[in-house]
């Protein structure tokens, strides 16, 4: 069974990227467009890992991660942050609101490969 | 989606962007006094964040790096670590500007993207806060991007050597409360070589004392593997933070700590996927726009609408054949043939609405065009625009770029004064230029008003007398003066300035607007400003034509050329010494063109005493009246290009079909004055 995600941008750009990367790694891929559209396709998508970005419209990745932290049965959900910076102060706020890992960009398959095999598992 | 398909997905992305992150500046500019609320600041970040994002994936690293700059100072601003004040708001349009700039050079591929000549960045820099930094160390303070090639080991050969390692890891609470999962973790770990896992539970409490959401277990592991150590660390990357780890080399020969069988892992916390049963097709993301919005090709909606158009005519043609026949008008036939027709030209009124476009992105072009030019001006302007999300037909949007560019160039350059002399007069030293978009029945209204020192008449007159484009002795009224301006080969700037005086004069901007079925006018106040005001059909599919039949010829003449129709009286008619004819209307002469003549359907007319007169406006003639035998009827009808099929044919503009199926022409006013009048010198009185 291929490894489900969900991928979540503001950026039409980033998502097709996301999705083109993923899609080549064999996964299958669901999109959404802001924190708030991730949250209601959760439940659809029932992703094994999601990957966020951080700033967003409605609702951005930290709120996301804290709304998904709140519901028990994703109390444990894989979610990989993505960041343009390596900014510690950034990453620190991640982890605070429940991020499982993170992704500087630009990103490549690699690294989405890399980072999602550490966190999640079909 | 190919890779390149994205690339060009992202540059018409970084469009919207733009427009978010100028708007957002102009949100910030107005509420200047009140003070910005965060989320105008946030989402003008927020478009240079996904413009930086966005650019990486590209690799476009002149764009990374300036989006980088501009969004620390931006950062800064949000942050309240700097606070705006208008130099500030400045140097963030010039940023954005710029930005536009640098996507524009990385869409083309063209070099000039690397220049900066303004220094922005480090100027972008000096705002945030940064120290201010020389030009050598510029480079290393730019954005570069990071890359974490996790997957490619790099070391060097010593390295290349087994190693074995002793782990010690007890992970916190937090850890399982962000998601991770042991399990995967030592999945991941033993990918490097031989693994061996040992659990510790000495810490688990007796079950009645059990914290079911505390982490209660410690793991030691003894790993040998070929790979370096940081391959290890790498593992843990995500969870460093989150235990206590400590990652020792073991003598290599030494036997294991523990030889006791391996544990499975710990029974986790709740399962990271419910193997549900997946459905649900990869979505497409842009279908989840929030705008709902899809983008089409040009060419297909013009195929629609010039589909649609054919059938608003064949509808035409079916009621008149219908009534030909001699269908009683309140028969059934008839009834529906009514409902036909009205939803007929509710489809074509759908379709053409699908061209049309708010005139925002123009209006934000022409925000910066006055920043840059007030700037060469060196005057302070501020433009204020109004209307912005008035619809307008995309190529009339398109075709409005030159003539508004040159028209606000102009008000910055000839229409605000100085700022010393500004307040002198008691103005205040920022002049301001208002540009405003209505739509007023049935067409768009777009005004240019700025409050400088209005048109200087007899300046105006002065110049067009010494070139000869009045009679030196003529009387113009004040209206008459002011519509010198739209003459050809006039311009007022005694110095052709940077600014404006580039050869283009308002008699081009006049000439384009009309060649957009438009009308222009000025409105001037001295002392107190200049309005021109254009107004605009709001399609150019359909057009507004009055039906004529000259020569036996049935032709259509736009009504917005159309000033007055008259019939005169023999008596007004004046025949010149070279055969020419001209009307007296209301004490002027204006020359007469004959339709029939000019097209060949008939010699000229000895007399055009009793003849029907469409009395028209040129910039070249300035009134002139075009001779038709009889006037139909005023109508809509669907304009039909003629010059992919026949070239282009001069006085003609283009065709249409009427209800009856037969081909018309539509008369192109202004060159039909030109043939007739031999573009000749004919010398006006007043």
């Amino acid at each position: 069974m291929p490894l489900t995600v969900l991928a979540i941008d503001d950026s039409r750009t980033i998502r097709e990227l996301l999705r083109e990367a993923l899609v080549q790694a064999g996964f299958e891929v669901h999109l959404a467009i802001d924190g708030l559209d991730g949250l209601e396709k959760l439940e659809a998508a029932k992703p094994h890992a999601v990957i966020t970005d951080i700033n967003m419209p409605r609702m951005d990745g930290f709120g996301f991660i804290r709304a998904v932290r709140e519901q028990p049965q994703h109390s444990a959900l894989p979610i990989i942050v993505l960041t343009t910076e390596s900014a510690a102060e950034l990453k620190a706020r991640a982890r605070e609101a429940g991020a499982t890992a993170w992704i500087v960009k630009p990103f490549d398959e690699a690294k989405l490969v890399s980072a999602l095999r550490r966190v999640a598992v079909a | 989606m190919e890779q390149s398909d994205i690339r060009s997905a992202f540059f018409v992305e970084c469009e919207d962007l733009m427009e978010a992150l100028n708007e957002g500046l102009d949100r910030i500019e107005e509420t200047l006094d009140e003070g910005h609320d965060d989320e105008t600041v946030n989402a003008v970040f927020r478009a240079v964040h996904s413009i930086k994002g966005g650019a990486g994936a590209f690799k476009l690293d002149a764009l990374v790096r300036f989006a980088h700059q501009f969004e620390t100072t931006l950062d800064s601003l949000r942050a309240g670590r700097v606070s705006v004040d208008p130099p500030l708001l400045a140097l963030l349009h010039k940023a954005a500007d710029r930005l536009s700039d640098l996507l524009q050079a990385a869409r083309t591929g063209s070099e000039a993207a690397d220049i900066d000549p303004d220094d922005l960045a480090a100027q972008l820099a000096q705002a945030a806060g940064e120290e201010e930094v020389g030009e050598a160390d510029a480079e290393d303070l730019g954005f570069v991007p990071m890359r974490l090639d996790l997957d490619l080991p790099v070391a060097a050969p010593d390295e290349v050597q087994s190693g074995r390692y002793s782990i010690d890891f007890s992970p916190t609470r937090a850890l399982y409360a962000c998601g991770n999962d042991t399990s995967i973790l030592f999945r991941v770990l033993g990918d490097l070589g031989r693994m061996e896992v040992r659990l510790d539970r000495s810490r688990l409490p007796d079950f009645d004392s059990l914290d079911w959401q505390e982490s209660w277990l410690d793991w030691h592991l003894t790993l040998e593997t070929d790979e370096p150590e940081h391959q290890i660390d790498e593992v843990f990357e995500f969870v460093e933070d989150l235990c206590r780890l400590e990652i020792r080399p073991m003598p290599l020969e030494a036997p294991g700590p523990d030889p006791e069988p391996e544990p499975d892992p710990e029974p986790d916390p709740p399962a990271s996927g419910p193997a549900a049963p997946r459905k649900a097709p990869v979505e497409d993301g842009r279908n989840a726009s929030p705008r709902a919005t899809v983008r089409v090709e040009l060419d297909r909606v013009d195929r629609l609408i010039n589909i649609v158009g054919e059938l608003v005519i064949n509808q035409a043609m079916l009621s008149q054949c219908v009534q030909d026949e001699g269908v009683p008008p309140r028969s059934p036939v008839r009834n529906r043939l009514d409902d036909f027709r009205n939803l007929a030209r509710e489809i074509q009124e759908s379709v053409m609405a699908i061209r049309a476009q708010a005139i925002k992105p123009l209006f934000q072009r022409m925000s910066r065009i006055a920043r840059e030019a007030s700037e060469i001006a060196q005057k302070q302007i501020r433009l204020v625009t109004e209307g912005e999300s008035t619809e307008v037909d995309k190529t009339v949007i398109e075709r409005l770029a030159d003539p508004l560019t040159h028209m606000i160039r102009n008000a910055v350059d000839h229409g605000i004064e100085p700022a010393d002399r500004r307040l002198h007069l008691g103005k205040p030293p920022v002049g301001l230029i208002t540009l405003t978009a209505a739509h007023r029945s049935g067409r768009v209204l777009i005004e240019i008003k700025d409050d400088g020192g209005g048109i200087n008449r007899p300046r105006v007159l002065e110049i067009a007398r010494g070139k000869g484009l009045v009679a030196p002795e003529a009387q113009l009224t004040e209206e008459e003066i002011d519509g010198l301006l739209f003459m050809p080969g006039f311009s007022t700037a005694s110095v052709v300035s940077d600014l404006s005086g580039r050869g283009v004069g308002m008699d081009v901007v006049k000439s384009a607007i009309e060649s957009l079925g438009g009308r222009i006018t000025i409105a001037s106040d001295p002392g107190v400003g200049t309005t021109f005001t254009i107004s605009l059909p709001l399609t150019l599919a359909v057009l507004d034509g009055m039906v004529v039949d000259v020569g036996g010829q049935t032709m259509v003449v736009p009504v917005s050329a159309i000033v007055e129709t008259l019939r005169p009286r023999p008596t007004d008619i004046h025949v010149l010494g070279s055969g020419d004819q001209v009307v007296a209307i209301r004490g002027s002469l204006v020359p007469i063109v004959d339709c029939g003549s000019i097209f060949g359907f008939r010699a000229p007319v000895r007399s055009y005493g009793e003849s029907v007169l469409l009395l028209v406006e040129t910039a070249r003639q300035k009134l002139c009246a075009l001779v038709v035998d009889t006037i139909h009827d005023q109508r809509q009808v669907v304009i039909k290009g003629l010059e992919n099929g026949y070239g282009r044919i001069p006085g003609v503009a283009a065709a249409t079909i009427l209800g009856d199926g037969r081909i018309a022409l539509i008369i192109a006013p202004e060159e039909a004055v030109d043939i007739g009048t031999s573009g000749g010198t004919f010398s006006m009185e007043f």
